[in-house]
């Protein structure tokens, strides 16, 4: 799958090593941004509080 | 795969065997990628979150130095005797949700530890901002139980190291009033669905208070969350702002509040 979409990256073979870099580092952004955080709701690894007092 | 072409030269694979590899191969792929993302997730969860709150926090602090700026802190080169007394404390009004209540100051966890203390125990609140004060409960200073919430791990771990509290150890809350000395008694280990910790006596519900408590509950065990850990502590002094703050975190004051 990773090898099919390097083979289809347009241009030179460093302009796509480039481009290859670029995609993986937009694919951390949002999984730090969005897909994280959205996971961490439902791994209550670190709830620190009391009961129903919680909820305000 | 070679090996199998040399003995069998002239077999090339069938239109179904490609596929069935192809496949094989994406799913494979898709795995692994599914198994780094989630390794990723526990680095972000662990060292990502500790990183940025950090820095949200420090800038909360120097909002509220900002604030506090207008009426600007006295030169602690004379500070007055200890045991002084002020009379009772002022106690502040609540503010609205992730307000910022003033700062907490625990020279057990280090000489650098100066955490805000925030309205509400949201995720917003907790996640980023620092120690939420259950909005439910007394504020500093008040007869009752002054409670607050806070990451054993993760978020900034602002209450990392609450097991390695000693009794008589000091915790300070400075607000905008002044400042609040609480001297820490004991911890329990308590279930998440012990809410009498936070009642104005901990732990004796429908009891009125005639004492001023601080209670702090986090997450226990350190990398888990199946129960709570508490930690208890009374007031022992007051001081207002003008006074300047105690001696023994006047450098922190003026390292928290200098930035400002």
């Amino acid at each position: 799958m990773y090898g099919w979409i390097f083979r289809h990256l347009p241009g030179p073979l460093w302009l796509r090593i480039v481009t290859a870099v670029v995609l993986v580092a937009a694919a951390l952004v949002l999984m730090v941004q969005f897909l994280f955080p959205w996971m961490s709701e439902y791994t209550q690894f670190t709830d620190s509080t009391i009961g129903a007092a919680s909820q305000p | 795969m070679v090996l199998q072409e040399k003995a069998r030269p002239a077999a090339p694979p069938t239109a179904g065997v490609v596929i069935l590899r192809g496949a094989v191969q994406v799913a494979g792929e898709l795995l692994i990628t599914a198994g780094v993302i989630l390794l990723l997730f526990v680095a972000w969860q662990l060292w990502w979150t500790n990183v940025e709150s950090d820095a949200k926090q420090s800038e909360v602090i120097k909002e509220f130095a900002q604030d506090l700026g207008a009426a600007p802190a006295p030169a602690p080169t004379a500070p007055p005797a200890e045991g002084e007394d002020f009379g009772e404390p002022v106690v502040g009004a609540a503010p609205g949700h992730a307000g910022t209540i003033g700062i907490m100051y625990i020279p057990r966890f280090g000489p650098n530890y100066t955490r805000p203390i925030v309205q509400g125990t949201s995720q917003d609140v907790l996640d980023t901002l620092g120690l939420g004060h259950y909005d439910s409960t007394a504020m500093p200073g008040a007869v009752g139980n002054f409670a607050v919430a806070g990451h054993r791990q993760t978020h900034g771990a602002v209450l990392d190291n609450i097991h390695t509290l000693v009794p008589g150890d000091k915790i300070y809350v400075q607000t905008k009033d002044g400042y609040y000395t609480y001297i820490f008694r004991n911890n329990q280990i308590v279930m998440p669905s012990r809410t009498d910790v936070l009642a104005p006596v901990p732990t004796l519900q429908g009891v009125a208070p005639t004492e001023r408590f601080l209670t702090m509950t986090s997450c226990n065990p350190r990398f888990g969350a199946e129960e709570r850990i508490i930690a208890y502590a009374l007031m022992d002094s007051w001081r207002p702002g003008s006074a300047g703050p105690p001696a023994e975190i006047a450098t922190q004051v003026a390292a928290a509040i200098g930035k400002g």
